[in-house]
């Protein structure tokens, strides 16, 4: 029983580090039509910055954190300004951009902080572990849950109650009609790309602690997850994307624990999720 | 010079195909100017190339400024109403929220459209405009458009698929409309040209092969079976 908690609830924790890389994913290519590769490099350099910052100044303080989600959001901000908007509404090229710029980055960081993975020093805090159940959770698997249910509370809030939200909301359903009304969408995606980067960071630096190390190829691996969970869930539906990360992270867990084999039993839930219902759990049939 | 947009060699292309030849008029800056034309012939993509919506070329200019080279949001906030054909309301969302996205000035004439579609801007407010009916999301097209003050109004095929009591509804709503802001229309349907039309430019194969007074053409039966293909006297 408290192996089966125990999987679950971390199962849940991996499942909101894919939310947080998916929830970004999945509004960029809601609105845009663009996916986004160079999604993981954002995370990979948040947790890299977050590290570095922590490791200077101490442990115990959210500074590193601020500090990795400040550089999700420029970098992110940034991607989209100087690389994606000069190639407006040619997504085929703007894809290719984002695939460049994962494999250049992953190569840069690879040159500022070697191949491998570096363990970290975690607030001790982070590393005890809280019995439910019978079931000696990590912390860090709590911290990585709530922050990822702020964040969808956060991105559903601002969806339905703000004036981007709108206009995010509308563009998804139709780019051009938006465009229509006198509204410079370009903006919008400006916007996604930074919430996007934001929520990449947060996972940044939970992943590097739920993992417990930080390595050029961290964001890369929980892409790949977090492209499956989008699709399973249907692409640009955050909802989907939420209900998606817990079905794919859960099942992978248990998978890996009984049986191993959790990646291969993902992979065959997108391949019968796509053959059964291509638009995704939550997603609009295609036009 | 008295016109608030003039089209000169306008082309326009969608997917690398030319779907606009060469298209020139000119819109008073009064009253509706009706554009016809068989189906297929270019009308929608006119109007779009004129928006930006499509890649164009040529000139065109809204009260003697270029805009031809301007992105569609710029065209649309130097004071253009587009109500596109199919309504392109959006589905997800409400009556009100279609509404307040479409609003670009301080002072929105909400009044105005709650006063032009009761039942549908205040009694529907609420509902998702995916559960409207045709006419019902063509009054929230129409409302989108008029809730700003506008230099003109571009209107595709607004009674297209409606009941005839929705279509006189439209109509009505146009000519109001009209006594404001002066309409480029794209209609099929005759007896609201009937209604409503000043000019006429007719389109045929993605170029204008007729303008002139409304009147002329549709006291023309003869002149309208040889453009449109259609006889003219359903306008009668
Ligand atoms: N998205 C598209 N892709 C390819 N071709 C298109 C597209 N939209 C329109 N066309 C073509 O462009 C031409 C002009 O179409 P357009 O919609 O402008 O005509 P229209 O006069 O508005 O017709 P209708 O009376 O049916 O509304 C047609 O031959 C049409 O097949
Ligand atoms: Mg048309």
């Amino acid at each position: 029983m408290s192996t089966f908690i125990l999987l679950l609830i971390t199962g849940l924790g991996l499942g909101a580090l894919y939310f947080l890389v998916a929830s970004g994913l999945s509004l960029i290519y809601g609105l845009m039509g663009v996916l986004n590769f160079a999604h993981g490099s954002f995370l990979t350099l948040s947790a890299f910055a977050g590290w570095e910052v922590g490791r200077r100044i101490g442990l115990d303080t959210l500074t590193g954190f601020l500090v990795a989600i400040l550089v999700g959001a420029i970098v992110a901000a940034l991607t989209e300004f100087l690389l994606i908007r000069p190639l407006y509404e040619r997504h085929i090229e703007q894809v290719l951009v984002t695939v460049g710029l994962s494999l250049a980055t992953v190569a840069l960081f690879e040159g500022i902080w070697g191949p491998d993975p570096i363990n970290i020093q975690r607030m001790p805090w982070l590393i005890e572990t809280t019995t439910i159940a019978g079931a000696p959770v990590p912390n860090s698997v709590f911290i990585a849950i709530g922050a990822a249910v702020l964040v969808l509370i956060g991105l559903l809030v601002f969806l339905r109650k703000t004036r981007y939200g709108l206009i995010i909301r509308a563009g998804v359903e139709n780019r051009s009609m938006v465009t229509a009304l006198g509204i410079d969408v370009r903006r919008a995606f400006t916007l996604v790309f930074t919430i996007g980067g934001i929520a990449a960071g947060i996972g940044g630096v939970l992943a590097s602690n739920y993992f417990g190390y930080v390595s050029p190829l961290m964001g890369g691996s929980l892409l790949i997850f977090a492209f499956i969970v989008t699709v399973i869930g249907g692409l640009g539906s955050l909802a989907g994307a939420a209900v998606a990360s817990i079905l794919v992270a859960v099942l992978q867990q248990f998978t890996n624990y009984y049986w191993g084999y959790g990646d291969l039993i993902v992979v065959l839930l997108l391949a019968v999720v796509l053959l059964v219902r291509p638009q995704g759990l939550l997603g609009r049939k295609a036009a | 010079m008295n016109h608030v947009l003039t089209v000169s060699h306008l082309t326009g292309t969608i997917a690398g195909q030319q779907v606009v030849e060469d298209v020139s008029f000119e819109v008073p800056a009064t009253g509706v100017t009706a554009v016809l034309g068989r189906n297929g012939v270019g009308k929608t993509s006119t109007i779009k190339a004129i928006l930006g919506l499509i890649n164009r070329s040529g000139e065109v200019t809204l009260e003697g400024r270029r805009i031809v080279h301007m992105h569609t949001h710029r065209i649309v906030q130097l004071g253009v109403g587009y109500v596109p054909e199919d309504r392109e309301v959006f589905t997800g969302l409400t009556v009100a929220e279609n509404i307040s996205l479409a609003v670009r000035q301080r002072s929105p004439r909400l009044d105005f459209v709650r006063e032009l579609f009761p039942e549908v801007v205040v009694e529907r407010a609420q509902q998702r405009a995916g559960t409207l009916s045709g006419g019902q999301q063509q009054m929230v097209s129409l409302a989108r458009a008029l809730v700003n003050d506008n230099k003109l109004l571009l209107v595709d095929e607004p009674t297209k698929g409606l009941a005839p009591k929705i279509v006189d509804e439209v109509a009505d709503v146009l000519r109001e409309a009209a006594k404001t802001v002066p309409v480029v229309l794209v209609e099929q349907n005759l007896k609201v040209i009937d209604l409503l039309a000043e000019r006429v430019v007719v389109i045929d194969a993605g170029r204008v092969v007729h303008t002139g007074p409304a009147r002329e053409l549709l006291d023309d039966p003869e002149r309208i079976q040889q453009l449109l293909g259609v006889h003219g006297e359903a306008a009668a």
